[in-house]
């Protein structure tokens, strides 16, 4: 008797499961950079767009090869032609490299989370230095939320090549990660069913309490206004095209094979086009919904540390020239200044170098990407609100789901193909492959808690995934369309679903969104040829500022070696097909 | 004839305070900032007061109890609200040392700032730095209760399920071994077809399937 394959309890599972690993941090912390670097309201237009064309065509096609199939990424692709398995191979490796590093973003939100329930705050005092009479330098120089982050949390060295030792906080915190998301994938489908609700609906809840939060704040409103001002020249910016379309390429984590893992597991007539677009636009609008809430935090922040600038330059005025206390205010300030500069001019030159130029605008320049925003801008942010406690745990308790979120599709798309082959899931049962895999990741992963941990968490972050990615789509959509062909596809889902393939889709598919993605895919390849040397951001302990350094040659090796291992799968694994057909015919017969 | 000793007093002040002087410390107070609109406003009684808490903190010194108020010399009083003040000696010749006063005011602040209803920020000494209240360490660290309340609920719940992982496929086990030892002592080969043995559907009672029940309300009543 064969064993059922596991299935979703209802549709709204599957549902639920794309949306919680679609929807995870990139769109909190990538997509309103990206909206205030290429133009604000108008970035929105190359971003829908890219929507419309790129998106949701390829969300669909992943989703029809896994429900049409009915395997893990690398029957899937073995299915549509015996060449591709290697396609499937190296979605699996990228899968396990992002798995590897994305869960350390899990044991920082823990480290966060976990100190949240202090007053005050451990990020917003500096630390007392030796004797008691200040505060530590390195505190002074940079800000309270950096020295908490760089030095308290990663305790980070100054270069990459001082690895220093593992530091046992942040380990202790990856090993809770890991064993969080091992009780999630625990049960395969089973458990993971019950835990989307969770980890999809949550962050919803957390963002509309910090949307009337944030836009109560003072100075929300300068923030929002900033944002949705569209700057139209950037239009004519090639690379704000370019960025949208990478930014929804890789917010709906298409090539990974954690979709295909998720639709193998529904009923064969199930209206996967339907959901395709469901899960796309509730993708998009929740990135768009999080830059409101991002915009008017950083509005607030930006306003605060403007006041706070403006009444630094009040005290001195104030102490220097000894006027009444309470004399200067934010409105007179200037008519003063002159004042004094004509009346003390000596005095007022001697003073004049201290005095700052407050800017709200410059305040409101500061784009920040990635954990810098989550963990420095955002703390700072919260920091400053009134019973910042509540805020904070809710805040890296948001962080928390969506990150696990994200964690439970990696985690699928590695174990979908391991539990579906017959050699490994006759040996060990489910919770055993779960267990071993976390283990490894887990163990893989103490390389980021060491010092130099966040210099190779960025390698990953960058490197990892992109370029491979890139290449994935690219092979899987001309697979489908021309290997497979895509008469063959469509009249396959006819039977599947009942569903008729609208002309739409196969233009997408067969035309604009390969071009899309070759094009991508040479523009980046040129980025990184014309900048020669690849750089990398090093904490200056002494400054309190990030400097500019290079990669070392080993680096750069490791570099090159996560590139080339997912993507050289795919040529190996025709090559390998290739071959054992060879030597199971015996005699060297061209092959059609 | 008392005007000599008056302008003679005078100069001695002036020679013995003035800003910059030897053993004289610059004070500020930003009494609007920490008050706001219950502010006072500073006039030669709050001086005076000044003084005597100065004379005060001089007087808990070992070898000073003898400093009056008189002994304590204010000078240079701007609108900020700033002023120099510097201690003579019971003849009023010299000053009495900076570090002794130093000591001084740093062992009686809190009673100094209290007086005013000021703080270490809003009454400043300056050259003399305030010792920072250094932050309250528990003896176990927060962060590490709380980890060990996650930690030991996530480890339960793995466990588990993970044991009724194994209890159930057991369970199965035991049913499966038990079917098949019916199936062995049955003569004929029983066909299984979608997980429902065939064999009941030769039953007498027969098997009602559903999807045929409801068609009696379609048809028209006799």
């Amino acid at each position: 008797m064969e064993k059922a394959r596991p299935q979703w309890a209802n549709p709204l599972q599957f549902v639920f499961a794309c949306i919680s690993y679609a929807v995870g941090l990139g769109n909190v912390w990538r997509f309103p950079y990206l909206c205030q670097m290429y133009g604000g309201g108008s970035f929105l237009i190359p971003y829908l767009i890219m929507l419309v064309v790129e998106g949701m065509p390829l969300l669909y096609l992943e989703l029809a090869v896994g429900q049409r199939m009915r395997q893990g990424s690398i029957g899937a692709w073995r299915t549509i032609s015996s060449y591709l398995g290697g396609v499937g191979v190296a979605s699996v490796m990228v899968s396990f490299f992002v798995s590897m590093y994305y869960n350390v973003i899990n044991a920082w939100a823990f480290w966060y989370l976990f100190h949240s329930f202090q007053n005050p705050l451990p990020w917003s005092v500096c630390p007392l230095n030796s004797n008691h009479t200040g505060y530590d330098e390195e505190c002074e120089a940079a800000s309270s939320t950096q020295y908490f982050w760089y030095r308290k949390t990663l305790n980070i060295s100054p270069s990459i090549e001082e690895s220093g030792a593992v530091q046992w906080e942040p380990a202790l915190c990856l090993i809770l990660a890991w064993l969080v998301v091992y009780l999630c994938i625990l049960r395969g489908t089973e458990s993971t069913g019950k835990v989307v609700y969770f980890t999809a609906l949550l962050p919803y809840c957390v963002l509309i309490i910090y949307l009337g939060r944030g836009l109560t704040l003072h100075g929300a409103t300068n923030g929002l206004i900033y944002m949705f001002t569209p700057k139209v020249e950037q239009l004519a910016n090639p690379k704000a095209w370019i960025s949208a379309a990478t930014q929804i390429f890789f917010s709906l984590g298409l090539g990974f094979g954690s979709l295909i893992a998720f639709a193998s597991y529904n009923e064969p007539s199930n209206n996967c086009q339907k959901h395709a677009v469901i899960v796309s636009l509730i993708n998009s609008s929740s990135s768009i919904f999080a830059s409101v809430v991002t915009f008017s935090i950083y509005g607030f922040k930006a306003t605060f540390n403007y006041e706070s600038c403006l009444n630094k330059v009040i005290l001195l005025l104030t102490n220097s020239f000894d006027l009444e206390d309470g004399f200067l205010t934010a409105s007179n300030l200037e008519q003063v200044k002159d004042h004094l500069a004509s009346a003390y001019p000596s005095k007022y030159s001697e003073v004049f170098p201290y005095i700052k130029n407050c800017s709200l605008e410059s305040e409101l320049d500061t784009a920040v990407q990635g954990t810098g925003l989550a963990f420095i801008v955002y703390s700072e942010a919260i920091k400053n609100m009134e019973v910042s406690q509540l805020w904070s745990v809710l805040y890296f308790f948001m962080l928390l789901i969506l990150g696990i979120g994200s964690m439970l599709g990696n985690t699928a798309a590695i174990l979908t193909p391991l539990t579906d082959s017959k050699v490994i899931s006759s040996h060990l049962p489910k919770e055993a492959i779960s267990g071993l895999l976390c283990l490894i990741n887990c163990a893989v992963g103490m390389v980021f808690t060491m010092e130099a941990g966040n210099y190779w968490f960025d390698i990953f972050n960058d490197y990892a995934a992109t370029l491979s990615l890139l290449l994935i789509v690219l092979v899987e959509t001309i697979a489908v369309c021309f290997v497979y062909g895509l008469r063959r596809f469509e009249s396959d889902l006819k039977a599947m679903n009942g569903q008729a393939l609208s002309w739409y889709w196969k233009v997408m598919w067969a035309g604009v969104s390969p071009l899309l993605i070759v094009s991508l895919f040479a523009f980046y390849l040129s980025d990184y040829i014309l900048t020669g040397t690849l750089r990398y951001q090093a904490w200056d302990a002494s400054q309190g500022q990030l400097v500019t350094k290079d990669y070392p040659t080993y680096a750069l090796a490791v570099i090159g070696l996560l590139v080339a291992s997912s993507t050289m799968c795919i040529p190996l694994g025709a090559l390998g097909t290739f071959i054992t057909r060879h030597l199971k015919r015996g005699d060297p017969a061209p092959v059609a | 004839m008392l005007w000599p000793l008056f302008i003679l007093v005078t100069a001695i002040h002036a020679q013995l305070c003035h800003p910059g002087a030897e053993n004289a410390f610059k004070v500020r107070l930003s009494i609007k900032t920490a008050l706001g609109e219950k502010a006072y406003a500073w006039d030669i009684n709050e001086e005076y007061l000044f003084r005597a808490m100065v004379a005060f903190s001089m007087r808990k010194l070992p070898k000073r109890e003898a400093t009056e108020v008189a002994h304590v010399l204010l000078c240079n009083v701007t609108q900020r609200v700033s002023f120099w003040f510097v201690v003579t000696d019971p003849s009023k010749n010299h000053t009495l040392p900076a570090a002794e006063v130093q000591s001084a005011i740093r062992m009686n602040r809190n009673r100094i700032n209290n007086a005013f209803s000021l703080n270490d920020r809003t009454l400043e000494f300056l050259k003399i730095p305030s010792t920072l209240e250094p932050p309250t360490d528990p003896s176990v660290p927060i962060w590490i209760i709380i980890f060990g309340v996650i930690f030991c609920m996530v480890i339960v719940a793995i466990t588990l399920l993970i044991l009724s992982g194994i209890w159930e496929s057991r369970r199965k086990n035991a049913e499966l071994s038990q079917l098949i030892d019916a199936e062995d002592r049955c003569e004929n080969m029983i066909t299984i077809e979608n997980g429902i043995p065939c064999n009941p559907l030769d039953a007498k009672g027969g098997r009602i399937n559903d999807a045929f029940v409801t068609e009696d309300e379609r048809l028209t009543p006799l």
